[in-house]
């Protein structure tokens, strides 16, 4: 291999980016050394075992990839503005679709969802922190660096180009030679690994270190969908790390799992994929539902209505949620039979959805409802969500999809779920929490700007989408001839493209605006709220609570505020066990991605022998006797007088 | 310990002397019937789950303690899971056109 395909080269746009690339990174390590920062950053965040950093973390890398991932949704656009554009040429837009895929997915939904989980979990059942601090650590590092390998395929190597379902034949060696696929291949590999552990990490924290008294009804709404979705993570995500682990083999050393060639079979990749890709569109809509009826319920001022029907619901979406995959692929030469059942139980899955919708609504009924930023985003999702939700149906026919199936229509469709459900969510999630992360909020007038910004550019861009979609043009398409007449409405979707840019932009400067003036004095529970995580400090100090809260009911926080007992008494504060910070969680997640890097390009024996780093990182967390330490009786009330004035 | 372990254990004699019986019936099965090789098979894979449930409830205790329900619901889960993937799978792959 010549150093002209290790560096992608030719391309004036990837040329721009590499040396964009180059001086952001010397800029950084400059910027750092500048400030004297090195040491600040090892041992606050880069050793750090804290969920609530690890949350930020999380969060701040989703909205990195969020802006990457938009840059390509952009770039699309833009393409395809106008008919026989040569902005991108074919290559380079499957290229395009293919990151943007899998980034907006893996990399940003999954990413800011699991941060504000980290964030907010153990704060709302009353714990000091997850169930495994440091392989909460590892979660994180492991999917930075399955994240990082992914995104440097555009300068290094070349792109993944095979879509973001990466179907074979097309994605295996032989139609796709370069390196592209094999990042797909082994990034998502090491970042699953981080999934599957934050999983296992969630359910054990949830069902094990609640707060005295908090039984599984007690819980608020948002840890009872992470609950059921980190359960589905654990049910879905080996089948992808099966399925990439035979892909691995496939593309590497010549196995023939996927090629027609030897016996192999291209649909059960296909069938694999969506055993995954259908599930892991409830892990990302669950969360993002509980978070609008956590912020739905505080700013009614009102319970959640119909608290036990919520939660069957999303037990009953769980369940539906491993029946419906084939719906994917109903033009693949199914029996009759196996699309009629799969139409069905897709069809099924609207049910316990429409019983949440209707439950936010009847929660709104007769609420003295404030029209906070947070709430905005909660009312916006439930008309744009359900336009989703109606296409979907119509996707859900088996005979009809035969129509619908890889046209614009469908790309519309899961973006009016998959923004709303997600995105609005997050930024609800956001609004609503970012004065408990950070002890200030984010404005509300800039806030306005953003939310109409960005939910008029979000139904500009993609309303005209399902209607060149219904007039036959296809998904993935680089362009298009006039004569098609969908110049006017793809022009329209790409002013709206801009719309929606320009709403993220107000995002940005909201987030700079607010760090550098807004009002540090915002209290420990500045929206009036209902659950637990208001009941300490913004932010809270590493410690959560000084005394673990005893629950004896719903919205315990809320009820103990009206009835007036809050506050906290000298003789209860005790010594608190916390665990340390490591760096192992960090070395391996490097060794990881140098042991990928190397996989990527074939290079074998490089990659057996950094291999040894990882085995070294296992030994080195197996003799480590670390037990944590303990916080002084007079540290913590030291703390908690800085922000109570009912320490008695 | 829990009350399994107070007076005559019932459980493990029953469970002892059915896990034997299942044994020795799919010896039977095998040696001394001529049922076609798809019928016996069938029936020692019923056994054998069988058999398998018997060591989980009358042996290993799955039912009891604070964790019981949790083992079952997990178990349960587990295999719908099973379940769903393989028998989904072979179906979903072998009727379509690929039968033609
Ligand atoms: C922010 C604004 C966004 C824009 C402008 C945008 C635009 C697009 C466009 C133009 C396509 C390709 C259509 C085609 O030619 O087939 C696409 C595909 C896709 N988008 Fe987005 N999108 C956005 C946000 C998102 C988000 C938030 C997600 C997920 C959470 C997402 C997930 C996807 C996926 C999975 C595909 C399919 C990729 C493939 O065909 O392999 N997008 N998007
Ligand atoms: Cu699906």
């Amino acid at each position: 291999m010549t150093w002209d395909q290790f560096f992608v080269t030719g391309d004036p746009l990837i040329l721009a980016s590499q040396i964009a690339i180059a001086l952001t990174m010397v800029g950084l390590v400059v910027l750092v050394t500048y400030l004297k920062r090195w040491k600040w950053l090892w041992k606050e965040w880069f050793t750090t075992v804290d969920h609530k950093k690890i949350g930020i973390m999380y969060i701040l890398a989703g909205v990195v990839m969020f802006f990457r991932g938009g840059v390509d949704g952009l770039m699309m656009k833009a393409q395809t503005s106008r008919p026989e554009l040569e902005f991108l040429d074919a290559q380079h837009y499957d290229e395009v679709f293919t990151t943007h895929g899998v980034i907006m997915i893996l990399f940003m939904a999954m990413p800011m969802l699991i941060g504000i989980m980290n964030v907010v979990i153990p704060l709302q059942i009353g714990a000091r922190d997850v169930a495994f601090p440091k392989l909460n650590a590892l979660s994180f590092w492991v999917f930075f660096v399955g994240a990082m390998l992914f995104n440097i395929s555009f300068v290094i190597g070349g792109s993944p180009d095979a879509g973001w379902t990466a179907y074979f034949p097309l994605a295996g060696k032989e139609f796709t030679p370069g390196v592209g696929n094999n990042y797909y291949a082994i990034a998502l590999q090491i970042a699953g690994i981080g999934t599957l552990a934050t999983g296992v990490n969630f359910i054990v924290t949830i069902l094990k270190m609640r707060a005295p008294g908090m039984t599984l009804m007690k819980m608020p709404m948002f840890t009872w969908t992470a609950l059921v979705t980190n359960v589905i993570i654990v049910a879905a995500f080996p089948i992808l790390t099966v399925a990439l682990a035979f892909m691995t083999l496939d593309r590497l050393f010549g196995t023939h799992f996927f090629t027609v060639a030897a016996g192999g079979d291209p649909m059960l990749w296909l069938n694999l994929f969506w055993l995954w890709g259908h599930p892991e569109v409830y892990i990302v809509v669950l969360p993002a539902f509980g978070m609008f009826s956590e912020v739905i319920s505080t700013f009614s001022r009102k319970n959640l209505y119909g608290y036990k029907s919520m939660v069957a619901s999303i037990v009953g979406i769980a369940f539906l949620s491993m029946l419906v995959w084939v719906h994917h692929f109903y033009t693949m030469g199914n029996s009759g039979a196996v699309n009629s059942v799969f139409s069905i139980t897709t069809m099924a899955i609207a049910i316990p959805t429409g019983v949440k919708i209707f439950n936010w609504l009847f929660t709104m009924r007769k609420g003295r409802i404030k029209f906070t930023n947070a709430m905005l985003w909660s009312l916006a999702f439930i008309p744009c969500f359900t336009i989703g939700g109606v296409t979907g149906v119509m996707l859900a026919m088996a005979a009809a999809d035969y129509q619908y199936h890889n046209t614009m229509f469908l790309v519309a469709h899961f973006h009016y779920v998959l923004i709303p459900g997600v995105v609005f969510a997050v930024f609800a999630g956001l609004y609503y929490w970012w004065p408990k992360m950070f002890g200030f909020k984010l404005n509300e007038k800039i806030g306005y700007w953003h939310f109409w910004l960005f939910v008029i550019g979000f139904n500009v861009t993609f309303m005209p989408m399902f209607f060149v979609g219904l007039d036959g043009m296809s998904r993935r398409m680089f362009t298009y001839s006039a004569s098609t007449g969908w110049g006017p409405l793809l022009g329209l979707s790409a002013i709206g493209a801009l719309i929606l840019a320009a709403g993220f932009a107000a995002l940005c400067y909201n987030i700079y605006w607010s760090f550098r003036y807004a009002s540090r004095d915002v209290g420990n529970d500045p929206w009036d709220a209902r659950t637990l995580e208001w009941a300490t400090a913004s932010p809270p100090p590493h410690y959560n609570f000084a005394k673990v809260p005893e629950v004896s009911q719903l919205d315990e926080f809320w009820e103990n505020k009206k009835a007036g007992i809050t506050g906290l008494k000298k003789n209860e504060i005790e010594e608190i066990h916390m665990p340390s910070n490591s760096w192992t969680p960090l070395f391996m997640a490097v060794a990881f991605g140098i042991v990928g890097f190397f996989l990527v390009f074939e290079w074998f024996i490089p990659a057996a022998i950094s291999a040894v780093l990882i085995v070294i990182g296992l030994i080195l967390n197996s003799f480590d006797y670390d037990h944590g330490y303990h916080v002084s009786v007079e540290e913590v009330e030291e703390t908690e007088r800085k922000w109570r004035g009912d320490l008695k | 310990m829990s009350k399994g372990h107070k007076g005559f254990p019932w459980n493990h004699v029953i469970g002892f002397f059915l896990s034997i019986a299942l044994t020795i019936f799919a010896v039977l099965m095998v040696q001394y019937t001529d049922f076609s090789k798809s019928t016996v098979m069938f029936i020692i894979g019923t056994l054998a789950i069988l058999q398998a449930a018997i060591q989980l409830f009358m042996f290993m205790h799955i039912t009891e303690g604070k964790s019981g329900v949790i083992n079952i619901i997990n178990i349960t889960y587990s295999v719908f899971l099973a379940v769903v993937i393989v028998v989904g799978s072979i179906w979903i792959l072998t009727t379509g056109h690929a039968a033609h």
